[in-house]
């Protein structure tokens, strides 16, 4: 038989580091449905068996508060594991039992990990593993995760005790005389109506009804609506009987007896300590340095700003590796296939549109090496705890922070990394706000567009243009966060209560897993929506063509422009390899013939799909001063923004241009009579805050859980881009640029 | 011994928590925590635009947010 083992605890526990240790390499990770939650499971053998391991979300409690509470009291109740391991943190004892006790009230076979001995001896902590055993009547294995000490006992333990018939006979606390007498009552009408019998043991539901705990009562009214109804009756009067005579709810009153339980066992010569329990530890006193008033901010700027720029130049290199590997890819197919629709479609459409996205793949890593490392150090929640103060007033959470510098906070960032960076937030209206703002962002596929309009439009002051543009990003997206939190994503903040965790050295071991699940997840899960949608935007770029007329007219085009030239020419352009040297009669053959070339190239993009939604939506953004070609490149940009650029340049028939070479570009629309400062400055401001590229909508719709977001945010970014782009535009031509 | 809210709680200042006040999702977070009556306090620093602020609970650091801490009385030492 194959036991099924879950691993509950609270977060910082090492809960994590001890499912590493016990399944090793044999792990998958995925989400559970519905819910962002990470799910993860492996294997661990267990002499000749194996068990099936089961991490649940780190949960300081079971209350069905956070999506995470949810999804493992739903686990636990529902899919009935053979056995529960608890894993506690020994140095901070206390705590980690209140989730022990709500275990055990529910009933499961629970074994406990007491992790982090090592720890707690020297914090001159001694913890008696068999008196806390015996008192709790469960079993305690002491471990070490981090260095896989115990982890044997701890799994064999745990199979024998699955081996047992389950029988674990609920752990019964005193709550006071009127929630007893109460819960006894309720505890016998649950029973004979078999209540929610399936699920939880009585007295369990019962507690649950008096906590007013929501999701047990609408489980109970679909159940049994009248049983629901008369047991809260029952919870209400008590309530008011509390309410009158001590001034309380019976939800206070349960978790304050349950802590009296707790105190009670910890009392009972559990926890020996021999020294000052007010001593600070060495993890306060690096504290007192790194949150301190004045030092905390300067150090927490340098911090992020050094693991930006290590990891946006360390992955240069791999990143240009990759790109390198999809170009000689493509070249490869080209020179395979025969020119037409079918190489066009493989090169252009499925290489060029999935290399852009793996593209990404080592910058993605690198990011998440850099949040893994302060993630488990635990300084990214010194970071939310030090610039609370100053999102919360935009309706975000301290920790929104790396999501906004990832994405483009310091300009050259990626809104990819950025969306899933929103990850490390655990309130989820904060972050579906983060997420959903981030992109607004300068990042790296931005900056070629705002550097070809300021060297076309604004040359004198490029880095005060620059620099303004970041302002304006921030401001934009804090902005827009604060509208969203009034608006549709409305309600109170989520509390603050967070722990900030000692500071640990991260494991080697813990670092890989960490970094290796996130971007294998967006490998994965992007990869192939991606790829459809590349393939949607080369036909929309592609088709219908030119019609044969036309076509016919640039072949005869090239015909006249070959005859004009001496017959040698043509010969010699034909026989020539690539890179060999041409005369200059056959050089300047060729460049006519590459000119005739583009504005073929032009005529076919202005019939295509896309060149003529560009035309159609010329009413529109006429406003904003885009002409039809501004437009298409704009419906370029939404596959990826560097395509804004060498759209723009084959719309003004250049050729192939490369996104970095923009100095032809920028002359050309400086003389260009269509274009104006104004037309740059609103351009500015629509490519800064339209619609995110589509890898990052992609992003969106699996990190908020669902399409609609994704579809939101395209809708409403292009919208609000639009409405600021009028606005600048109409302004800029009124004061004469 | 003096009971006072503990947003008026000074650095380095420790104390006995006396009453909690939040009561649905805020109390119960504030209860997960181990923030009842009878337990030990002390004001561990504060963030430097002085919001949240950090407390020792025990054998760990937990924060808060100023108007959350409204919520908390103390008998101070």
């Amino acid at each position: 038989m194959q036991a099924t083992i879950a691993l509950a605890g609270n977060p910082n526990s090492g809960k994590t580091t001890l499912f590493n240790a016990l399944t090793g390499a044999r792990q998958h990770v995925g989400n559970y449905p519905g819910v962002t939650v990470e799910r993860k499971e492996g294997l661990c053998s267990v002499g000749a068996h194996t068990a099936h391991i089961v991490d649940l979300p780190g949960t300081y409690s079971l209350t069905a508060y956070s999506e995470e509470e949810k999804v493992a009291r739903e686990y636990l109740a529902q899919e009935r594991p053979d056995v529960v391991i608890d894993t506690l943190d020994a140095s901070n004892l206390e705590r980690h039992l209140y989730l022990v006790v709500q275990l055990l009230e529910m009933g499961l076979p629970l074994v406990l990990a007491l992790n982090m001995v090592d720890v707690a001896k020297s914090r001159g902590m001694e913890v008696d593993a068999e008196k806390l055993s015996e008192l709790l009547r469960t079993p305690v294995v002491p471990t070490i995760a981090r260095t896989g000490k115990g982890k044997q006992d701890l799994i064999q333990i745990a199979a024998d005790l699955a081996q047992q018939p389950v029988n674990q006979t609920p752990l019964v606390i005193s709550y006071g005389a009127d929630i007893d007498k109460a819960l006894l009552q309720m505890q016998s009408m649950i029973s004979e109506g078999a209540f929610l019998k399936s699920y939880y043991n009585p007295r369990w539901v019962a507690i649950k009804y008096l906590e007013m705990d929501e999701d047990v009562i609408v489980k109970g009214h679909e159940a049994n609506p009248d049983l629901s109804d008369r047991l809260t009756a029952v919870s209400a009067r008590v309530a008011a009987h509390l309410e009158a005579t001590l001034n309380m709810d019976p939800e206070t009153m349960i978790a304050d007896h349950r802590w009296g339980f707790i105190r009670s066992i910890i009392q009972q010569g559990v926890i020996t300590r021999s020294n000052d329990s007010d001593r600070l530890y060495l993890s306060d006193k690096i504290d007192m340095v790194l949150t301190n008033r004045f030092a905390g901010p300067i150090i927490m700027l340098a911090i992020l700003y050094g693991l930006y720029q290590i990891v946006f130049t360390y992955s240069a290199a791999p990143v240009e590796w990759v790109e390198g590997l999809f170009s000689w890819l493509s070249d490869t197919v080209s020179a395979i296939l025969p020119p037409g629709m079918l190489q066009s479609l493989v090169v252009s459409g499925i290489i060029d549109g999935v290399g852009g996205v793996m593209g990404f793949v080592p910058l993605i890593m690198f990011m998440f090496l850099g949040i893994a490392i302060m993630e488990d150090t635990g300084y990214l929640a010194r970071v939310a705890y030090m610039l609370d103060r100053v999102f919360k007033a935009f309706g975000l959470h301290g920790s929104s922070v790396m999501a906004y510098v990832v994405s483009g906070g310091i300009a050259g960032g990626c809104a990819v990394p950025g969306v899933m960076a929103a990850r490390t937030l655990r309130s989820p209206k904060e972050r579906l706000a983060t997420l959903l703002t981030a992109p607004f962002m300068n990042c790296g596929a931005k900056l070629p567009v705002f550097a070809l309009l300021i060297a076309a439009f604004f040359p004198a002051n490029e880095a005060l243009m620059m620099f303004g543009i970041t302002l304006l990003a921030w401001m934009g997206a804090l902005v827009a966060a604060k509208i969203l939190r009034m608006t549709i994503i409305r309600g109170e903040s989520t509390p603050f209560v967070m722990e900030l965790p000692p500071y640990r050295m991260p494991t080697f071991r813990g670092l890989a897993t960490h970094t290796w699940e996130r971007t294998w997840q967006y490998i994965k899960k992007a990869g192939t929506v991606i790829l459809g949608i590349s393939i949607l935007l080369w036909v929309i770029m592609t088709f219908p063509g030119l019609p044969e007329n036309k076509a016919a007219e640039f072949e005869a085009m090239r015909g006249q422009v070959s005859a004009a030239y001496p017959e040698a020419a043509a010969l010699e352009l034909e026989n020539a390899g690539e890179g060999a040297e041409l005369s200059e009669q056959a050089q300047a053959l060729s460049g006519a013939l590459a000119a005739v070339d583009s504005q073929e190239a032009q005529a076919a993009l202005r019939n295509s799909v896309a060149g003529r939604i560009g035309g159609a939506l010329e009413s529109v953004t006429q406003w904003a001063g885009f002409d039809w070609r501004t437009n298409i490149a704009l419906v370029g940009g939404f596959a990826a923004k560097e395509v804004v650029v060498s759209a723009l340049s084959t719309a003004y028939s250049l050729g192939e241009t490369d996104p970095e070479e923009y100095q032809t570009l920028s002359q050309t629309l400086a003389k260009d009579s269509s274009w104006s400062p104004a037309v740059a400055l609103a351009l500015i401001v629509f490519t800064m805050f339209y619609a995110p590229c589509f890898v990052t909508v992609v992003c969106i719709a699996r990190e908020a859980g669902s399409w609609k977001w994704a579809a939101f945010s395209v809708i409403f970014n292009t919208t609000a881009a639009f409405i600021l782009a009028v606005g600048v535009y109409q302004m800029a031509t009124l004061l004469g640029y | 011994m003096r009971t006072i809210c503990l947003r008026k709680m000074e650095q380095k200042q420790g104390g006995t928590i006396k009453a909690v006040k939040a009561s649905g999702e805020l109390g119960r977070r504030i209860r997960d925590m181990g923030l009842v009556p009878g337990t030990r306090i002390k004001i561990q620093g504060r963030a430097p635009l002085y919001d949240p602020v950090a407390l020792r609970v025990g054998d760990f650091t937990l924060t808060l947010r100023n108007n959350e801490a409204d919520y908390i009385d103390v008998n101070v030492d």
